[in-house]
């Protein structure tokens, strides 16, 4: 039994894919990102109550905040719809369909009548206030080699506006993201290892690329992560855009929940829940640290700040315990501090004396709270108003301990930690999308069934027999460029689909590997060489060297005058080329006769490589030292 | 109750004793749900609306899922009864529409049903502001409005006035605002504080409303306003960042969604509400001041019809409103006011019937003019009276309340072409007219 299973690990995935249809969702805007602003809104977003008359509490959270957010609308990929002015269109259908098609490729249940809710999002992603979004199916299962995984839903929805910036007071977004449809894949809570997800993320991901509809690149895929472990809680850690980050964020939160469950053991074998209520004790220290030399704790002061105190009775050395790699359990409690009470953070006992405040003020801060032998204190500074608020915080995170693991949102670290987002949200946050009629499943079932993807095993066949070695097959099929390989084939058929696989499998890496920028070639670039490949103007070997070529850093040469560069050199001028090379080394013909031709080939192909096949120079050759030699 | 239900689905869940709110389990060879019953909004008579634990709907149609009831639920707790509350400094009378509206399951549709109290639960702020009073006078979409409605809203005004209130905020759908606005513009003579017309283009049940902001500006602009004018209080752009008073028989609803449809036309607006601020800054000098009471006169003649003219129009549609007993005729004519020539006949007979005939300009922006060229100097000649730059349903709303005063054509039209409450702006400047952006 490995590490993971004896501590009970459960994960489920939540996989969102951009899908790659004309136009939005919610109206016909295309589904572009675009920079270029034709202004800006304000806007404040407040909660209400859903059809069953609850507010949603992870809403009510964001609505404290009070924040302002400014939408920058861009031109060409927003409209009303996006700036909330208008109701939305009549749903994309398209996308319906494709969530159908991976139901049925799931071996899932598609919904009879599909119903458009709101989700309650109000962080300003959505201008509306919620998220749009459907379940077109249920149920089915996907095969690993560690077992079967269920999936739970399949669920069309909206994307939210691109986040360009963030402060305490307002936060800015961008609309051309908002309403370009995802697909939602959630599967059961069945993967038992770190490795076992990222495997089942990636064949997800693959089946959804396999349906040629979906987009590709940074962004256009993101998982959410559904942790627990036995005796811990359901996890939800949003915004893994990294599938090689997936085993990494799950081993450490897993361990996050070990040790909190450790913490509680050890706290529990000090003191009750109920006697910790009764000994917390909060104290006004700012006289105490009137003359500190903390310069954080002078500048506050000097602003009107305060210094609370917080006795923790049984904790001591539990603040200090590291929960996850580089943060403590004081470090989740300074998360809970900076998100719901919007300070910087705290001090804590088990880390001072430190930050500038000396022994002598730990030791009197510890008299004033009448610290015990076990007992930790927590030290909040800044505004009076938020103080407080802090030290309720605090007190109920504390409190939390006794209990073990809390209910929370989590949001993924670059460095495979993780920290408190929000508070989860419940079933309160979904209500009827009224604006838009239901959709029956039946009518749009038969289009689904032509959109279901093949199985790997019969992709890479398919492949296979359009003339790919097996290798390269196999490097199609795990492409993020499928889509693109399969439009290139159909459309320039004259080109061999190996030379366009090879392409988009080797030469771009081969191009980054020799210092080009492959940010800078886009789809269009790429189509472009393959077309002249295709109109005779190239030939396939010059592939590298023209993409090479236009990716050079700095070189703002269009990728058609770097191609006309290559264009081909006539028979007739590769003649006299060869016969002008061959009277500048007429010595070394003469002398060497037949064994000359190496020398020449290569001086040849110094000058017209990409531009003419060696097989047709060394032909010219060997026909020019026959002339000459007679 | 199986609120919605039909047919099949309707059939299967009475035979199983379920109600909305129980807990049901769906199952067949692929799926096994549990969901609770929502009331139905579906498409299809076979299937029944869950709602699953993650909080979406989903319809199954019963002809493919076996159903069970689990276990018996609450139903979703219906809305307590409303009472009155205390009179305030500042009243707010509920209409119905958008502001005040909600889900209707059975349609899917929005439906206005929330009560002045749930407003204010809403919006808690405006109690910071004054004290509140509140009343459901009727929910009506706006739509359904009609003049015996407006001599209700009439009335509740001024009720609310006599019990001391210094402002009175009425919320109403948009669609017919400004004609509710005009109708009390001309009904109460005198006001002793505003009369706040509001609504929302984004219905409250969606966290991007604009009825917050326009509540709480509009309970404001009751208090504060040195002004006694009927005014519609709505978004001043798309931005969350104030609010516009117009004058009520200057505005119009010129967007059929954006927030800031509601626009003065041949006007400025009156104020200018910086709610985050929570100031009234006044934008002009030339309004009616609040006077020290209220007087009541809302007496409306319903037969009276507003003609949009357009080319091919009939001038026997003239012969049948005459003959139908109507009693007056608000013409939209093209340009600066005319119809097709074959109408003065027709319009000569209705005025010596005893009919006003009234022009405004389906232009909107600008006055007639019925001088400039000679189809409008016969038009005249016929009896047709020139209304300025009265907007057509200011000025049917208008001849309404006219014929409700009296039915000497002379005083009618005196009445009609003397400005009483600002419906008729004798100066047009160039910034009387918005501009579009074409590069």
């Amino acid at each position: 039994m490995s590490e993971y299973e004896k501590m009970g690990l459960k994960v489920g995935l939540e996989i969102h894919q951009q899908i790659n249809t004309s136009h939005k969702l919610f109206c016909e805007c295309p589904t572009t990102m675009d920079e270029e602003s034709q202004g800006e809104l304000e806007r404040y977003l407040r909660p209400v109550a859903s059809e069953l008359g609850q507010i949603d509490v992870a809403a009510f959270f964001e609505w404290e905040k009070g924040k302002k957010v400014v939408y920058e609308v861009p031109r060409r990929s927003s409209c009303l719809v996006e700036c909330d002015e208008e109701p939305p269109h009549p749903m994309n259908i398209d996308a319906i369909k494709l969530g159908l098609a991976m139901t049925l490729a799931f071996n899932g249940e598609p919904l009879d009548e599909i119903f458009v809710m709101r989700k309650t999002v109000i962080d300003g992603s959505n201008t509306s206030g919620f998220q749009r979004t459907a379940i077109v199916g249920l149920g089915g299962y996907i095969k690993d080699v560690d077992g079967v995984i269920t999936i739970q839903t399949i669920a069309i929805e909206e994307d939210a506006a691109r986040k360009l910036e963030e402060t305490p007071t307002s936060v800015k977004y961008n609309l051309d993201r908002l309403g370009i449809p995802l697909i939602e894949i959630s599967t059961g809570p069945d993967i038992r290892s770190p490795e076992q997800a990222k495997r089942v993320a990636l064949l997800i991901g693959q089946m959804l690329r396999l349906t040629g509809k979906v987009k590709r690149g940074l962004g256009t895929i993101r998982q959410d992560l559904n942790v627990s472990i036995l005796g811990g809680v359901k996890t939800e850690i949003k915004g893994v855009q990294d599938l090689d980050m997936i085993p990494k964020i799950i081993e450490n939160e897993a361990n996050r929940q070990r040790e909190l469950l450790r913490i509680r053991d050890e706290l529990r074998a000090r003191i009750t829940r109920e006697d910790f209520a009764k000994k917390v004790v909060e104290k006004d220290l700012t006289e105490l640290f009137a003359s500190s030399r903390s310069r954080l704790i002078q500048s506050e002061l000097k602003k009107g700040g305060k210094v609370l105190g917080l006795l923790a009775p049984g904790f001591k050395g539990l603040l200090g315990r590291q929960v996850m790699p580089g943060r403590r359990f004081g470090t989740e409690i300074s998360d809970y501090v900076k998100a719901l009470a919007g300070l910087g953070g705290i001090f804590h006992s088990d880390e001072l004396p430190n930050y500038g405040i000396v022994e002598e003020e730990v030791q009197r801060v510890a008299k004033e709270l009448g610290v015990g032998e076990l007992d930790a204190f927590i030290l909040v500074v800044g505004p009076e108003e938020k103080v407080k608020k802090a030290i309720q915080v605090i007190k109920d995170r504390l409190s939390q301990a006794f209990e073990g693991v809390p209910k929370e949102t989590r949001a993924a670290n670059e460095d495979g930690t993780s920290k408190f987002m929000r508070p989860q949200p419940g079933s309160a946050r979904m209500y009827p999308e009224t604006d838009i009629p239901s959709i029956l499943s039946r009518e749009l079932l038969e289009d689904a069934k032509k959109m279901v993807p093949p199985t790997p095993e019969q992709k890479l066949k398919e492949l296979m027999k359009m003339g790919l070695n097996e290798e390269l097959a196999k490097q199609v099929l795990n492409s993020p460029r499928l889509d693109q390989f399969e439009y290139l084939t159909r459309k320039y058929v004259n080109v061999s689909p190996t030379v366009i696989a090879t392409t988009l499998e080797n030469t771009l890496k081969y191009v980054k590997s020799q210092g080009g920028n492959i940010d800078k070639i886009s789809d269009g670039d790429i189509e472009a060489v393959i077309a002249s490949v295709s109109q005779g103007r190239i030939t396939k070997d010059s592939i590298p060297q023209i993409l090479l070529e236009y990716s050079t850093p700095n070189s703002n040469v269009g990728i058609e005058s770097v191609i006309s560069r290559y264009t081909g050199i006539s028979e007739e001028e590769l003649i006299n080329l060869i016969k002008e090379i061959v009277a500048q080394n007429s010595e070394e013909v003469k002398s060497k006769g037949e064994k000359a031709f190496s020398l020449l080939m290569g001086k040849v192909m110094e000058r017209v490589r990409g531009r003419a096949e060696g097989k047709k120079v060394a032909e010219l050759i060997r026909k020019v030292m026959k002339d000459e030699t007679g | 109750m199986l609120e919605g239900y039909r047919g099949k689905a309707l059939e299967l869940l009475s035979s199983l004793g379920a109600e909305i709110g129980d807990v049901l389990q769906v199952y067949n060879d692929k799926v096994s749900v549990k969901g609770i019953l929502m009331p139905s909004y579906s498409r299809d008579d076979s299937v029944i609306v869950l709602k699953l634990d993650n909080g979406y709907n989903a319809g199954f149609s019963v002809n493919k899922v076996k159903v069970s009831l689990l276990e018996k639920g609450n139903r979703p707790q219906e809305r307590s009864e409303h009472r009155e509350l205390l009179p305030g400094k500042v009243k707010i009378i509920s209409t119905g529409g958008t502001i005040v509206s909600k889900v209707e399951y059975e349609t899917g549709a929005v439906r206005p049903a929330l009560s002045t109290e749930e407003i204010i639960r809403f919006v808690p702020e405006i109690q910071e502001i004054t004290s509140i009073s509140a009343e459901i006078l009727f929910s009506i979409l706006s739509e359904n409005m009609k003049p015996e409605f407006w001599v209700k809203i009439a009335e509740a005004v001024k009720r609310a006035f006599d019990e001391g209130s210094e402002g009175v905020v009425v919320a109403h759908g948009t669609d017919t605002m400004s004609y509710t606005a005009a109708a009390l513009a001309f009904s109460i003579q005198r006001l002793p504080g505003p009369v706040v017309l509001v609504g929302s283009q984004r219905s409250s049940d969606r966290p991007s409303s604009d009825s917050g902001i326009n509540l709480v500006s509009s309970v404001l602009l009751a208090k504060e306003a040195p002004f006694g004018e009927v005014v519609v209080n709505m978004h001043g752009e798309s931005s969350d960042t104030y609010t516009l008073a117009h004058r009520g028989v200057k505005v119009r609803k010129m967007h059929t969604s954006r927030r800031d449809a509601f626009q003065s036309i041949n006007d400025h607006p009156l104020a200018k509400v910086l709610w985050k601020e929570r100031t009234v800054k006044v934008l002009r000098n030339d309004y009616l001041r609040r006077s020290d009471g209220v007087e009541l006169n809302p007496k409306f003649e319903n037969r009276v019809f507003l003609l949009k003219f357009y080319p091919g129009l009939r001038p026997d549609i003239v012969d049948i409103l005459l003959s139908s007993g109507y009693r007056g005729i608000i013409v939209e004519g093209t340009g600066l006011g005319h119809t097709s020539s074959d109408f003065q006949e027709a319009f000569k007979r209705a005025v010596k019937e005893g009919l006003f005939v009234g022009m405004t300009s389906q232009c909107l922006f600008g006055r007639v003019n019925m001088n400039v060229y000679q189809t409008g100097r016969l038009l005249q000649q016929s009896g047709v009276v020139p209304l300025g730059d009265m907007l057509p349903e200011v000025a049917l709303v208008k001849l309404m309340w006219a014929l409700g005063q009296t039915s000497d054509l002379e005083e009618v039209k005196r009445i009609m072409l003397t400005n009483l409450v600002g419906e008729y702006n004798p100066r047009h400047s160039l910034d009387h007219f918005p501009r579009w952006k074409h590069e």
